[in-house]
């Protein structure tokens, strides 16, 4: 089964006391897939990230990541089972350098014993050297001029720079499935078009990798979606291409509101 | 913007060696002085270099030089340390104060593994201290044990009582873990005051301490010249806070500082690449009290007699103002401010009280005109030449 449902997603139910976010939620994400998830403003496309990286824990219902139950473990147990993300709102540590703020991404792999850290100082320069080196690589693939400026605080960077350094952080364990909350959020047209380019080519160059992609940026959706999910007050309300949901005209009505 | 060109000395290593050979000098002179005149003239001239040096970046261009030289840096400090207890070597009282700036700079260390790097705030680095030194008299007195080791045992105590605050600094955030510690060192305080055992309000003795079958307390001749005993202690805390700075200097440029300054400034981004956030606030925790532990501990053996006024909330204070003074996070800037908190009140005995008013109205013009502290924490540089790419 699991080569052909990487997540699947079986009447999840998110409550905030009286609030319902996510409401008996349906969902299938394919193993490869680029998957948009679209929806109105707090139809609980952000809330099913938190589910789905531990950071929430549902009501009830369950996610199956790769066979394996989902709901209930901690996020540090998700992100090892390879489930990277970014944030909606960028969540860089800012005092901390670009290198730091990537390097991070590949905390289970680096070594954290007291002994190794403090003491064996030749040892960690070794390890820290390739982790450089592995930092700058993906670096230059994605965003090569952020290579000369690795140990300038993230502080100093502008907002797509930011988005690039969260995406590469995310990328940088090799993760099986990338989340993305609404990456062109508070960009302009120019800029979201690079930053669509450079998902694109995230896509050409790991193509084992799944992605699923928050956004309202319509023209984004289409280029680079090949599927699309819309939820509206926590359901989905429909399933498809981005032709074929954007002629649904139950979508129609959540976007636009009911016709006269 | 982090890169200033102008700043960047040309000779980081003669650059380096002219601000020691200064800032020793000053020192030895401050620590000389006497006369109310000659304090207040030293005190003028040091807020006038200060702002000149700010002016022209003189401040910055040593910070970097120390940057590209730190071996040579950490050795000039030393050297320069050397030099102040060589001139002193007759004078308990200068040489006592030396010991108790570089001890408190010490248990500094451990709060600024906490609050600086972890964001755990202790307002109870004395009551960690004063178990160190507790712990050492009740062990000194009672067992036969090494006093190298009744050292680390020390440490370990403040570390392992520490602990038994882990639950509640956890389940707290901000200023509830805060509290939290605020509560424990009254709590230590007080038990200490009513416990017979540990001598009550009267206190207790300490032994003095034995390295080798040799007694720091007795004291030498060298060259024919009578040192005060408080000499080998002095150079006692200073390899202590030497070791302890060296290794806070490696947890920060470790992967381990790194988790550290990430659990600190967004549990939630750590949550989800696979921090462990009890984790590191607990290390960081233990850590900090033990170095404070150990601290305590020598201070109790130089001093010879503690009491639980030697520990109280106030000293807390005092501990996480120079951690703040300093630049929160920045293990370098804690000297200065250690020597600025501790020695300038002392100095300043001949104006009685108002000694208080006159050293809080300086402390808070400091954070006026430098609100990241004396020497603001940089960006890490995880070894001072990075590699080529």
């Amino acid at each position: 089964m699991s080569a052909t449902v990487l997540v699947d997603v079986r009447g999840l139910t998110m409550r905030f006391g009286g609030l319902t976010a996510l409401d008996a939620l349906d969902l299938q994400i394919r193993p490869g897939e680029v998957l948009g998830l679209l929806g109105p403003n707090g139809s609980g496309k952000t809330t099913f990230f938190n589910v789905l990286t531990g950071l929430y824990k549902a009501t009830s219902g369950s996610i199956a990541y790769d066979g394996q139950e989902v709901v209930g473990r901690t996020p540090q147990d998700i992100y090892r089972a390879g489930v990277a993300r970014t944030f909606q709102r960028s969540r860089l540590s800012l005092p901390l350098t670009v290198f730091d703020n990537i390097v991070i991404g590949d905390y289970q792999h680096m070594r954290h014993g007291l002994v190794f850290n403090l003491l064996r100082r030749r040892a960690f320069r070794a390890e820290y050297e390739r982790y450089v080196e592995k930092v700058v690589e993906l670096l230059r693939i994605f965003s090569p001029p952020l290579v000369d400026r690795l140990f300038e605080p993230v502080a100093a960077f502008s907002m797509i720079d930011r988005r690039r350094i969260e995406v590469c952080r995310a990328l940088l364990s090799r993760p099986r499935l990338l989340l993305l909350d609404e990456p062109s959020a508070g960009m302009t047209h120019e800029e979201t078009h690079e930053l669509m380019s450079d998902i694109l080519d995230v896509r050409e160059r790991l193509p084992g990798l799944t992605v699923v992609l928050i956004e309202h940026e319509m023209n984004v959706i289409e280029r680079i979606t090949q599927r699309c999910v819309v939820l509206n007050y926590g359901k989905k309300i429909a399933e498809g291409s981005y032709a074929e949901i954007t002629a649904d005209p139950q979508v129609q009505t959540a976007y636009l509101g009911e016709a006269e | 913007m982090s890169r200033t060109p102008s700043s960047a000395p040309r000779r980081p290593g003669l650059l380096l060696a002219l601000a020691t050979l200064v800032v020793t000098f000053y020192l030895w002179l401050f620590l000389h002085a006497e006369t109310q005149t000659g304090v207040a003239l030293l005190l003028a001239l040091a807020l006038a270099a200060g702002l000149a040096a700010g002016r022209l970046r003189l401040v910055r261009s040593v910070e970097i030089a120390g940057n590209r030289r730190p071996g040579l840096a950490r050795a000039l400090a030393v050297a320069g340390a050397l030099a102040l207890i060589a001139a002193f070597h007759e004078s308990h009282f200068v040489l006592l104060m030396i010991c108790t700036v570089l001890l408190y700079t010490t248990a500094c260390l451990g709060l600024t593994v906490q609050f600086g790097f972890s964001g755990v705030a202790n307002f109870a680095g004395a009551a960690f201290f004063g178990i160190g030194a507790y712990a050492t008299a009740v062990l000194a007195a009672n067992t036969g044990l090494p006093h190298l080791l009744i050292l680390v045992l020390s440490g370990a105590a403040a570390a392992l009582v520490g602990s038994l605050l882990i639950t509640p600094v956890l389940r707290t955030r901000g200023h509830y873990a805060a509290l939290v510690t605020i509560a424990f060192g009254i709590l230590f305080r007080t038990f200490i005051e009513v416990n017979d055992v540990l001598g009550g309000p009267q206190g207790l003795q300490v032994p003095g301490m034995r390295l080798f079958g040799y007694e720091l307390n007795d004291g030498f001749t060298l060259f024919g010249a009578d040192v005060s005993f408080y000499a080998s202690y002095a150079l006692l805390s200073l390899a202590l806070c030497g070791g302890v700075f060296a290794l806070v200097k490696a947890l920060e440029r470790s992967w381990i500082g790194l988790a550290m300054d990430v659990v600190r400034t967004d549990e939630t981004a750590a949550a989800t690449f696979g921090l462990h956030i009890a984790r590191w606030k607990v290390v960081a925790f233990v850590m900090g009290n033990f170095f404070a532990g150990v601290a305590g501990s020598v201070y109790g053996m130089i001093t010879g007699f503690i009491a639980p006024n030697n520990f109280t909330f106030p000293d807390s204070l005092l501990m996480l103002s120079i951690v703040v003074l300093g630049g929160l996070g920045n293990a370098a800037g804690l000297l200065p401010a250690a020597v600025i908190v501790l020695v300038l009140p002392e100095k300043l005995q001949f104006i009685q009280e108002y000694r208080f008013l006159l050293y809080a109205a300086l402390v808070i013009a400091i954070l006026l005109f430098r609100p990241d502290g004396l020497l603001p924490r940089r960006t890490r540089l995880f070894f001072h030449r990075e590699p080529q790419r």
